[in-house]
């Protein structure tokens, strides 16, 4: 057994704890663990300002949804629209009301939440600026609601009742199923862009350069 | 212990260079912080209690499961009749109606992704205990197995809101959720806090104690 002191290119496998020493990655490459295979390293500071810019167009996006129409149906004369909100607020009657709460946490607040998280601890080390206070503490939070955001199995939801009630009703997506669809998409596309590692490593040297 | 990672399975440990690995930013911390400096995340080289919180979640996700699938999901009421449709039920409606994919996917995230998780949560655990030298690359995929799906159970639970926000104002029927949907939400939260309770670094020191 040895003991070694802390030092700060040593790196720790979340998933194992296998030590490890890290040079800077290139730009577009992966260091992995040599035990486990978990992404260490990734991306460098052009990936920082594209999880940024990702981030905040999926918070515009967000707006949309929440309120405009989500899905639109139709029997005869008869129609009826839901949005994102409607459906969080479908389960507020009686004892189901704490599911409403879970639902709205899950597809609204936590996502929204995330991102808005993400842009306060990123946003100013992308532009160059040192970083704004609590930034830490938005980016560990970040991290602790992510397995919490379930936005992309709402939308694979969503396809399930489209085809619960394809011979019941005609139904028509409106601008909001569009928006959720491309929120999916982008979360999906940044999330590999940038490890906690590097994530870490950019705002303690943005702090101490400060 | 050389810690020059040969072999790849006998790799130095954060623990046994005497530092603390910190699960949120990766940094080696000192082992007496017990803060992580760069990050703040509290730290701990081995979550000791980490196992009793997996069993104590898995116990109340496995003991929610069971009225899931008992009580009804959906009630569907047309003029004057109530049709109640358990989980099943609903799987083997949508396969009448010939949507076998969507039944399929209904079917494996609502019954067979929580079995199969219970199954897993438990075998982990099981295998941290009691070591019998299990093989890690099967163990190590099973952890990340569970990690990543986990939350695609909840597909079911969104479905309902969605048809019961839909379906209410029409004169051809209004659906409305039934107690299962809050029992399987609950099921699901609780089986995930148990994935997430478990501290997988406890897995791989066993496996490399079982190992030659």
């Amino acid at each position: 057994m040895t003991s070694a002191a802390p030092r700060d290119d040593l790196v720790c496998c979340p998933v194992c704890d296998a030590l490890h020493t890290l040079d800077a990655t290139p730009e577009g490459r992966r260091a992995r663990c040599i035990r486990c295979n978990t992404v260490l390293s990734s991306g460098g500071p052009e990936a920082m300002m594209r999880v940024v810019l990702l981030a905040s167009a999926s918070l515009i996006l967000m707006t949309i949804v929440i309120f405009f129409p989500f899905l639109q149906l139709r029997q005869g004369v008869f129609t009826a629209k839901a949005s994102v909100f409607d459906t969080v607020m479908s389960f507020s009657q009686g004892v189901m009301a704490p599911l409403s709460l879970a639902v709205g946490l899950f597809i609204i607040v936590l996502p929204v939440g995330r991102l808005t998280l993400l842009i306060w601890a990123l946003g100013p080390l992308s532009f160059g600026t040192s970083p704004w206070p609590g930034a830490r503490f938005a980016l560990r939070w970040a991290e602790r609601i992510r397995p919490w955001a379930m936005a992309e199995i709402f939308m694979i939801g969503v396809a399930v009742a489209l085809v619960k009630l394809a011979d019941l009703a005609t139904l028509t997506m409106g601008p909001a199923f569009w928006s959720f669809a491309a929120i999916v998409a982008i979360t999906a596309f940044q999330d590999t862009q940038l490890s906690r590692h590097s994530i870490w490593t950019a705002l303690d040297t943005a702090r101490s350069t400060r | 212990m050389d810690g020059t990672g040969h072999g790849a399975l006998h790799a130095l440990t954060a623990r046994e260079a005497g530092l603390i690995g910190c699960r949120t930013c990766t940094r080696a911390c000192a082992p007496e912080d017990a803060l992580c400096p760069r990050c703040g995340a509290p730290l701990a080289s081995r979550d000791v209690t980490s196992l009793q919180r997996v069993w104590a979640w898995w116990l109340a996700g496995v003991l929610f499961f069971v009225p899931a699938n008992v009580w009804p999901m959906l009630i569907t009421s047309t003029v004057g009749r109530a049709q109640e449709a358990t989980i099943i039920g609903g799987v083997i409606e949508l396969w009448h109606y010939g949507a076998y994919v969507v039944a399929i996917i209904v079917f494996v995230a609502s019954i067979l992704i929580p079995v199969g998780k219970f199954i897993a949560i438990a075998y982990l655990a099981l295998a941290v205990q009691f070591p019998r030298g299990h093989r890690p690359g099967p163990l190590l995929h099973l952890f990340e197995f569970v990690e990543f799906i986990g939350r695609w159970s909840m597909i079911d639970v969104f479905v309902v809101a969605i048809l019961a926000a839909l379906v209410q104002f029409s004169l051809l029927a209004s659906i409305n959720p039934g107690l299962a949907a809050i029992c399987f939400a609950a099921s699901v939260i609780f089986t995930m806090l148990s994935a997430l309770s478990f501290d997988s670094r406890r897995l791989w020191d066993r496996i490399d104690a079982a190992a030659p």
